[in-house]
């Protein structure tokens, strides 16, 4: 049978930042909260507060359900600027600006939902990031759209077959990673072969 | 991971434990008697006539902390559980692993040649540290024991015979009980060991392990609890209504370490003598309430110690032992691990 839930937004970022973590946090639901993990988390609690404020020609709306049918994504945006009608998504981070296109893929998520949802064409957004406090435009190109609609299909096909992917060791991604005492990269990664390990350590 | 993961026990007879905030308050009488953070436990034991809010049980079930309800002597009562918060992919994994009789028999052998090797460093460490003090005799019969206890564990770990890991099992209890009493070192003639008996204990050593394991089983059940596995169901141990098989398959490797020798240096070092204990008529033997408050002092105290993870080859509580095999089980259980890797103390 397919499995038809929505997909979270956010499974798009951790699909980009480790498709491992992806599969503990949506496939078997395991979660562990680190000092990042709990900033970012508060962080959206307080932007979280759903409303709408209007300066001048913009309308902002916080916290806006989001879906997107086609490729059966959900999720909340922080804040979507409607200017002149048209929804620009603003996503809040609280680092900087990274080198994968994580933040971007999820951003352009949002965009798709809210093109399907206000039957309007979303062209630009930005990301705010909380250390830099600079907000960065972004385009949703066809290349962006495109990894953005390949990363959904591949999570999709991922939660169906109920596979979590092994774990790759990458000593500066997984440090960073809350998961990784459950995860366990190092050791797994390590330990191709326990049935010699195990008889090794029975040896002596 | 958590990095405490102490446990609370309330052995206060009409306790009254609530949930305020993200802490849990004990009272007694109406007076408050304690309070912790909950974010530091792993576990709530309560012994004998203790009662708990339906708040916190809610609480604890939805943080993974587990609460049961033991008799004033230790036997398991009642557990809480919240809504079903595990992974039903790793739980049908589990019932379909233990379903296939080859699977069962290697995942329990790699349990048993654990649980055999860490009777054999108890053995071992016994010798090292007291061997010379000992008569002749005695130290021989216990390095024969040794002995036997590598080969078990040897071929525990390669057969794929359900019966054989049981009989590897037996054999590796029957040298290894066969000389625990000469690892008691005190004098008392009501210490001593008289072979492993339960149901009811009959003698004082006899006693304590009992005692020592239900705490164990708690853990146990609380670790396979917090990573999603179904504690009833085990490989060794086959099913049983109303019996935590898999609870009982994984505090196998974890007994030499967190209760025989917890046993063997509460007596050893005079912390309980003959006076902790009660004869009833029948020859069962208790252990009386203030002693039950050492056994658990000690118990955890040891949780707290520090060892080196053979596998994991890092730094751990012995406390977070219980919650890594878990772990390390549904890993196996889900083809991270080609094999299940018990914990082996050296």
């Amino acid at each position: 049978m397919e499995n038809d839930d929505p997909i979270p937004l956010s499974a798009l970022q951790h699909w980009l930042f480790c498709p491992r973590q992806c599969a503990l946090i949506h496939l078997e639901r395991q979660w562990a909260e680190n000092a990042a993990t709990a900033d970012g988390r508060i962080l959206h609690e307080r932007a979280d507060q759903p409303g709408r404020t209007r300066r001048g020609e913009v309308r902002t709306l916080r916290a806006l359900p989001l879906r997107c049918h086609r490729l059966n994504l959900v999720g909340v945006a922080d804040v979507v600027e409607l200017r002149g009608g048209i929804p620009f998504p603003v996503e809040y981070k609280r680092g900087r600006p990274k080198s994968h296109r994580a933040d971007e893929v999820q951003l352009c998520a949002q965009a798709l939902c809210l093109e399907e949802m206000f039957d309007q064409p979303v062209s630009q957004g930005a990301l705010f990031y909380g250390e830099t406090r600079r907000r960065t435009e972004i385009v949703f190109d066809a290349d962006l759209r495109a990894l953005t609609v390949q990363v959904a299909a591949e999570i999709a096909a991922m939660l169906n077959s109920g596979t979590t992917p092994p774990p790759a060791f990458e000593a500066r991604k997984c440090g960073q990673c809350s998961l990784i005492d459950l995860c366990q990269p190092r050791p797994l990664a390590h330990h191709p072969d326990v049935a010699g390990w195990l008889r090794r350590q029975l040896r002596d | 991971m958590r990095q405490h993961l102490n446990t609370l026990f309330v052995t206060t007879e009409g306790s009254w434990l609530r949930k305020d905030g993200a802490n849990i308050v004990v009272e007694v009488e109406g007076q408050e008697r304690g309070r912790v953070p909950a974010h530091m436990m792993g576990g709530v034991v309560c012994f004998g006539r203790v009662a708990m809010s339906p708040a916190l049980m809610g609480f604890c079930a939805e943080q993974g902390i587990g609460v049961s309800f033991l008799s004033e002597h230790g036997k398991f009562i009642a557990r809480v559980e919240g809504a079903q918060s595990g992974n039903v992919l790793l739980r049908r994994r589990q019932y379909r692993l233990a379903d296939d009789p080859v699977v069962s028999a290697v995942i329990a052998g790699s349990i048993v040649a654990g649980k055999v090797a860490n009777q054999r460093t108890v053995l071992r460490r016994a010798l090292r540290d007291h061997g010379s003090n000992m008569a002749p005799d005695q130290a021989a019969a216990i390095d024969d024991a040794q002995r036997r206890l590598a080969d078990a564990a040897r071929l525990a770990a390669e057969t794929t015979d359900l019966d054989r890991v049981r009989g590897l099992e037996g054999e590796g209890a029957s040298a290894y009980f066969g000389v625990f009493d000469h690892l008691i070192r005190a004098a008392a003639p009501e210490l001593r060991f008289r072979g492993r008996s339960r149901r009811p204990p009959l003698d004082v050593p006899n006693a304590l392990l009992s005692f020592l394991y239900a705490i164990l089983g708690h853990d146990c059940r609380s670790a396979l609890e917090v990573v999603g596995l179904d504690p009833q169901v085990g490989f060794l141990h086959r099913d049983r209504p109303g019996r935590a098989g898999l609870a009982l398959d994984l505090m196998e490797e974890l007994r030499p370490l967190l209760a025989d020798r917890v046993a063997l240096s509460l007596l050893n070092r005079g912390q309980l003598t003959a006076k902790d204990f009660e004869w009833h008529d029948g020859g069962a033997v208790m252990l009386r309430d203030d002693a039950r408050k050492t056994v658990l002092a000690t118990y955890q105290e040891r949780k707290r110690q520090e060892l080196l993870h053979p596998f994991l080859e890092e730094k751990i509580t012995i406390g977070l032992i219980a919650h890594i095999q878990a772990r390390l089980l549904a890993r196996h259980l889900r083809g991270d691990l080609d094999r299940y890797p018990p914990f082996l103390w050296k």
